[in-house]
């Protein structure tokens, strides 16, 4: 029998649900055993289960960043799932790399990817099955470098306490700094504190232990500020300059087991050029950097050969901005041709260009269109600047019908500001007006695919910091739901409602997510108390436990009001007014002024807005510009 | 040209299940750039027969699978280019080419050998040996099996070709057919039974030691002694 290093013993893997979500050993996995040159062991984790975390971009590029480092060996860990969870806890085995197989309590950094508010109490099940204390004014130098990063750490508060460092930005440009800032400090017997002060001085680095707040009686914030003199009031995100000459995976690890993003991935542009007021990424990443267009065309037939998958797809936001999208796909599907590899195509805008491409790469009779209006009234679609017209999406879905296409999806929102009922009905009329549009330019006897199906979703509004709604009043549970009937009952109204299917989104999550996108430091106590007693996996509605959470809050003395239903003032502190974006209050304040105005504002090519991006001097900021309204 | 690729299976990569095992091929073909053959049709895919599914938590010395190569340069470099593309712990043991009238890799399969070792040898019973030739000596070994629909008694004893001890614990080679596929835990468990034992599969490991199929003349021959070198 073959030796092997396991941190579960066959008895527990073959008890488990997917045994090889544990056990490492991928093609392309990293592994520095024995390499005496490593110096800095680095957990990389996403705290939900491995087929969800090995599907995220994020952690992949700094997986490759760090372990090109001579000096790091980083490591990926996930969520144990509840099964192995249990089992854990009762045999007391310690959280491990999935690499090494150690545990995690004797690495040197705990890097923990947060990208959505519903994983909070997983993050405590890693830290609790690791061993390291929850709180950071626990930990000691026998604990790793807990560091937070991802798109939720634009509002870090909620859960400041269990965090040593927060990583504002993007990751590729500060790790060195902090690594090597860690060895020095090391190497001089400086304690924790001390290196996690002089961390706290490295641009982007938030050190929530040494920031304090005070609060008026109301709840709201009366101060907020750094504890020591040399720390920055006001800590600015990190963002990569030259997009096309930095870091990038070509040898992503390929996991063993179908995950959620089962293929390449080419990160095309960051950031969008929209400004849609709803959209918290489409602030946080600006300004648009594209990469070169040759550049993508080498990394994607590098990428292919080295993992072997046969499928490719292209990640950004608003993916039809990419200037250069038409040359790269045309070259993909040709590559693809000889290859036998498939572009999995990302939303595209319905037009000439994308139905020609998706009628070369999909099948038509099973694909369907998409479109996200999110809105159902022209009104409220100018409120929220999402640049689309009835006219366009009438257009759209013509030329698809007569392409052969018969399903479409449109996706909406409830409860956006300013919604009234009139805006409402407009989700089901909208919806009628395509199927319609099927009937007028199909004739009867070329429906060989069977007449027009329309599915329409709603989710429902949550208020994002660092955008220009992020002082408004959230729906209650009770709104919500009212308006979805609302919405189902005005879809039985139209004439062509047998041909359209309405599905809306669970109210209760979007409750206690709203009250975690935009909470304060109040919250680190509930978070942990729902850990305690039991909470993980609240993203995944078989495990939320909606009851618990809104006992807990007010075992705290806390309410969804406050965070949620209440209409913030523009003089309030906000719990992360401390961070720099990118893109200056002012500018959010001038849009939520045009969104209650009902005026569309320009997109960033055709028109700066003077959001305060351009102070990076990169991307579309220093393209000319074309003028015009979208 | 049809290829029949044998490979083993030890340690960590125990725990990924067949069908993972056939995905994982799918990518190290086309890592290892072999010119693969694929089917026609909207969504082409390669063609590839593996033998018989092994169960999780088993080890082998003798996986095949087939496929259609365009064109190659030589088994050599094929078994090179496959073997930079495997993982800790599957290595590829041989290529040969099969002839057009032979059966896929799925259709030819009709035994499996086994060697089962116990994880701490201290473990392993006494008097294996003997009780090993009364067991096997049986007219017939009926076990209940279990189906989704059902649970039936079915005599195992005309699928065993073999069921005795060797220096590492027990031998069995037994029917791998996909109309009479025998598991080895299924055997055992009766065995134990048998000897009045309480039985752990966690205390043993299962080796699936070859694959076999019949020759013209009806005698079982590992998979890869169907093909040729080439």
């Amino acid at each position: 029998m073959k030796e092997y290093k396991l941190a579960l013993s066959d008895e527990i893997l073959m008890q488990v649900e997917k045994p090889a979500r544990y056990i490492g050993n991928e093609v392309n996995s990293i592994v520095k055993t024995g390499d005496e040159k490593v110096k800095i062991r680095y957990a990389m984790c996403f705290p939900d289960v491995y087929e969800i975390g090995m599907s995220h971009l994020g952690m992949k590029i700094l997986y490759d960043m760090l372990n090109r480092w001579e000096d790091v060996w980083c490591e990926r860990v996930f969520s144990p799932w509840v099964d192995l969870d249990k089992i854990m806890r009762e045999k007391n085995i310690p959280l491990f790399g999935l690499e090494s197989q150690d545990p995690i309590k004797n690495f040197d950094f705990l890097g923990i990817t947060i990208q959505y508010e519903m994983c909070y109490t997983n993050i405590l099940q890693v830290l609790d099955l690791a061993g390291i204390p929850l709180r950071a004014k626990n930990r000691t130098w026998d604990d790793p470098i807990v560091m937070g990063g991802g798109p939720c750490t634009y509002n870090p508060e909620p859960i400041a306490d269990f965090f040593d460092i927060f990583y504002i930005g993007e990751g590729e440009t500060r790790h060195r700094e902090i690594l090597d800032l860690y060895l020095e400090c090391k190497e001089q017997g400086l304690s924790r504190e001390e290196f996690l002060r002089k961390a706290a001085c490295i641009p982007g680095m938030y050190v929530p232990m040494f920031y304090q707040v005070e609060y008026h009686e109301d709840g709201t914030i009366k101060e907020f500020g750094p504890i020591y003199e040399e720390l920055p009031k006001k800590i600015k995100k990190e963002m990569v300059l030259d997009v096309s000459n930095t870091y990038y995976p070509l040898k992503p690890v390929v996991p063993f087991i179908k995950v959620t993003q089962d293929r390449v991935v080419l990160e095309i542009q960051r950031g969008c050029i929209r400004g849609c007021r709803f959209c918290q990424a489409g602030q946080l990443y600006r300004p648009v950097r594209e990469r070169e267009v040759d550049v993508l065309k080498k990394y994607a037939l590098e990428m292919l050969k080295n993992t072997g998958y046969e499928e490719i797809s292209l990640s950004s936001l608003s993916s039809s901005d990419y200037s250069q999208l038409e040359e790269l796909i045309n070259f993909l599907i040709e590559e693809g041709k000889e290859k036998h590899t498939n572009i999995s195509l990302p939303s595209l805008r319905i037009d000439a260009f994308s139905l020609d491409v998706m009628s070369k790469v999909q099948d038509v009779r099973k694909s369907s269109l998409t479109f996200a209006p999110e809105a159902g009234s022209q009104r409220l679609r100018n409120v929220i600047n999402k640049g689309i017209s009835e006219e366009q999406i009438i257009q759209g879905s013509s030329l698809a019908f007569q392409g052969g296409w018969s399903r479409v999806k449109l996706y909406f929102m409830l409860g956006l500001p300013t919604e009234t009922e009139e805006d409402i009905r407009g989700i089901a009329q909208l919806c009628n007006k395509v199927a319609a549009t099927f009937f007028d330019v199909v004739p009867k006897e070329e429906r060989k695919n069977g007449p027009v199906q329309i599915v329409a979703s709603t989710s429902f509004f949550i208020p994002k910091p660092f955008t220009p709604f992020q002082w408004a009043p959230m729906n209650t549970k009770e709104e919500f739901i009212e308006k979805a009937y609302l919405t189902r009952s005005a879809v039985m109204e139209q004439i062509n409602q047998k041909r359209i299917k309405y599905n809306w989104h669970e109210a209760d999550t979007s409750v206690i997510e709203g009250v975690l996108a935009r909470g304060d430091r109040k919250l680190n106590n509930v978070i942990e108390s729902l850990y305690q007693k039991g909470c993980i996996y609240d993203s995944w509605s078989e495990y939320f436990k909606n009851d618990l959470w809104l006992e807990t809050l007010a075992e705290h003395g806390l309410t969804t009001e406050f965070y949620n239903t209440r209409q913030r003032s523009f003089e309030e502190i906000l719990p992360w007014d401390f961070l720099d974006c990118g893109v200056t209050k002012e500018f959010l304040m001038r849009e939520w002024k045009q969104a209650v105005g009902e005026v569309e504002s320009p997109n960033c090519r055709q028109k700066c807005l003077g959001c305060g991006a351009a102070r990076y001097g990169v991307g579309v900021c220093k393209e000319p510009k074309t003028g015009g309204q979208s | 040209m049809r290829i029949r690729i044998k490979f083993s299976k030890h340690g960590a990569v125990k725990f990924i299940g067949h069908l993972d095992i056939m995905r994982f091929f799918q990518k190290a073909i086309r890592r290892a750039q072999i010119d693969v053959a694929y089917s026609g049709g909207f969504s082409p895919h390669q063609i590839m027969s593996f033998a018989a599914p092994l169960g999780v938590g088993l080890c082998s010395n003798g996986e095949y699978l087939d496929i259609e190569v365009n064109s190659h340069q030589g088994r050599e470099d094929m078994m090179s280019r496959l073997n930079e593309a495997m993982v800790e712990g599957i290595k590829i043991e041989n290529i040969v080419a099969l002839s057009d009238n032979a059966g896929n890799a799925m259709a030819s399969v009709a035994a499996a050998s086994y060697l089962v070792e116990w994880k701490l040898k201290a473990e392993k019973p006494q008097g294996l040996k003997e009780s090993c030739h009364s067991f096997f000596a049986q007219k017939e070994i009926f076990v209940t099996k279990e189906t989704k629909k059902s649970t039936m008694s079915v005599d195992l004893k005309p699928g065993i070709y073999a069921f005795e001890e060797k220096e590492e614990g027990i031998y069995l080679l037994v029917d791998a057919s996909s109309s009479g596929n025998i598991k080895p835990a299924l055997l055992l468990e009766a065995f134990f039974a048998y000897l009045n034992l309480p039985f752990n599969p966690n205390s043993i490991q299962i080796t699936r030691e070859d694959t076999f199929t019949r020759d013209k003349k009806g005698s079982l021959i590992p998979l890869d002694q169907a093909g040729e070198n080439f």
